[in-house]
């Protein structure tokens, strides 16, 4: 076979080096260790920790359809909303009260629900399809807030019974079994949204991202690609929604709307979009500034946060893991 | 046996905007046809036209036979179109293993091991990302990237634009490779008129939007007269 010799391909400097290896480096094992490391140093906070771990799980969710196949959406919270009250209904007006039984039924309702708006909206681009995923969210804030014989109202669903996970550890007080379960959840959220990042369904949602003109000529079904990832989006986003309602025992209007999908927005772009752990960084950043802010200035935390935020986008457009990156090139770049 | 590609009474463009009027053409199997013309006259929208990127208004495109002016884009590429951009559109985000991973259909004779035979350089540097590649580098993988598709049917819109001489003449070798010896169908956009005939056994010339010549390559070769009179020769 005729071929090219080396010298034929130009002389230009190559400064890439990385490696699109799947294999999980050691530094990806750290947010582990530190979750469970806090569960151990840190049995004070295990209900925020749980509501961290639950809002990586929503985040992550974003990260897959944003940060990867670019679909930019303000309607996110539609799907954990939906997940959140499946949960909820289940287990305080159905009897259905088994944990792993909720959450499937969630994540089957959110995935549903995705694929049927997702191949509606996707046909649309721009302030289009962001004007389209906001009106789906504020479609179901209003079912739920009319249903209230179904959904509590603005009142909000009280007395969802959890039953105690695989029969054997209850939800208690203290937040250690959410919190435990949170992470397993997680856990299996991570592994998959991964595995699909590093197979070739996850790279040609990377070059759809970068030219949907130059995946359709290479033959990829764009159409039907961003459509599927947006189902599986919604499904994670889902299984967050009804790890909220099982770990607080309630569900209310406040997980649909504009504001949830704002503020898991704010957490990713926060963390870095496109990265998978800016989805694990950001709402941790995010909800301790909240929860410390909110204790010590209760009129005005928002504005801690927002100023955060603006800085963020002003100086680093990558994220907090853009900041860390950059750090970490300059110390790796040899002084002149 | 059906030709090809063949093109009948087409009228295309943007939108509104009409850019090619009348085009008729045929191209056997196996052939290859180098599409030659001054900046603007419609070479690049003939291959978009092909491939499905503009709007057509009126004719009738086949492929071996088959109509796909109505066809979306990935279903002509999936049909076995293949098409090498004149930007060369390599996913900056995704590895030279990657970009290939992405446009592979499994099943025919170009896989990604055997790219990477043609062109070892891309094997070399099959872990860097796409906009950490030269140039010559990035208009390989465009190429491979076309091929691992396994089109019958190959469109390349202006390969050795922008490169410097050595990679032109590699690159030259490749196409001239497989024309004649992988049997490929080719259709080459190419500025440089003199190195797009020394590879195709046939050329068309376009003006505004219009073929203007039609025939053998070798003809037009050996008529440089005729060919500056065409166009602008290079």
């Amino acid at each position: 076979m005729s071929a090219l010799p080396p010298a034929a391909a130009g002389s230009a400097a190559h400064t890439g080096g990385y490696v699109a290896d799947p294999r999980i480096r050691w530094q990806e094992w750290l947010p582990w260790v530190l979750a469970v490391a806090a569960f151990f140093g840190a049995p004070d906070y295990l209900s925020l920790g749980a509501r961290i771990l639950i809002f990586i799980l929503f985040a992550l969710s974003l990260d897959l359809i944003l940060g990867y196949a670019g679909i930019i959406t303000l309607g996110h919270s539609a799907f954990f909303g939906v997940g959140a009250y499946v949960a909820g209904i289940l287990g305080a007006k159905l009897g259905v009260t088994d944990p792993l039984v909720q959450l499937a039924a969630a994540a089957a309702a959110a995935g549903v629900l995705g694929v049927v708006t997702g191949a509606i909206i996707l046909r649309t681009t721009g302030l289009t399809l962001l004007m389209l995923t906001l009106a789906i969210t504020l479609v179901f804030l209003e079912i739920a807030n009319k249903a209230t014989s179904i959904t509590g109202g603005a009142d909000g669903l009280a007395g969802v019974v959890v039953a105690p996970v695989l029969g054997l550890f209850r939800f208690d007080l203290y937040g250690k079994t959410a919190y435990l379960y949170s992470l397993a959840v997680l856990f299996v959220g991570w592994w998959l949204v991964r595995r699909l990042i590093y197979s070739p369904f996850g790279a040609s949602l990377t070059g759809i991202r970068e030219n949907a003109v130059r995946m359709h000529a290479v033959g990829a079904p764009v159409y039907a690609r961003m459509v599927a990832v947006y189902a599986i989006s919604a499904t994670l986003a889902g299984i967050a929604g009804a790890l909220l309602t099982q770990t607080h025992q309630f569900v209310g209007l406040n997980v649909l709307g504009l504001e949830p999908s704002g503020e898991l927005l704010i957490m990713l772009i926060l963390g870095g979009v496109g990265r998978i752990y800016g989805a694990f960084v950001g709402p941790f950043v995010y909800l301790i500034a909240q929860d410390y802010l909110a204790k010590q200035f209760p009129e005005y935390w928002y504005f801690g946060i927002g100023l955060i935020l603006v800085l963020v986008v002003l100086f680093a457009r990558g994220g907090i893991l853009g900041i860390v990156d950059a750090a970490l090139a300059r110390l790796r770049r040899p002084s002149a | 046996m059906a030709d090809a590609l063949s093109i009948r009474g087409v009228r295309a463009g943007y939108g509104a905007t009409v850019v090619l009027e009348d085009i008729d053409l045929a191209l056997a199997e196996r052939g290859s046809l180098a599409v030659l013309g001054r900046n603007g006259v419609g070479k690049t929208t003939l291959l978009a036209t092909v491939m499905g990127h503009t709007t057509l208004h009126a004719g009738a495109i086949e492929y071996r036979g088959r109509p796909v002016g109505h066809l979306p884009v990935y279903e002509r590429a999936r049909l076995g179109i293949g098409y090498v951009p004149q930007a060369r559109e390599i996913f900056p985000s995704l590895t030279v293993e990657e970009n290939l991973t992405v446009s592979a259909r499994p099943g025919g004779r170009w896989t990604p091991e055997r790219v990477y035979e043609l062109f070892p350089r891309l094997a070399e540097r099959r872990r860097h990302m796409g906009n950490h590649i030269s140039g010559g580098e990035q208009q390989m993988l465009a190429i491979a990237r076309a091929l691992v598709g396994n089109p019958a049917l190959l469109l390349m819109d202006e390969p050795l634009e922008g490169l410097a001489p050595i990679i032109v003449d590699a690159l030259l070798a490749v196409i001239a490779r497989l024309i004649r010896e992988e049997a490929l169908t080719v259709v080459l956009v190419e500025q440089s008129a003199r190195l797009a005939l020394e590879v195709t056994e046939r050329a068309l010339v376009l003006n505004r939007g219009r073929i203007v010549h039609a025939g053998p390559s070798a003809e037009l070769l050996a008529d440089p007269d005729r060919l500056a009179g065409l166009v602008v020769t290079q």
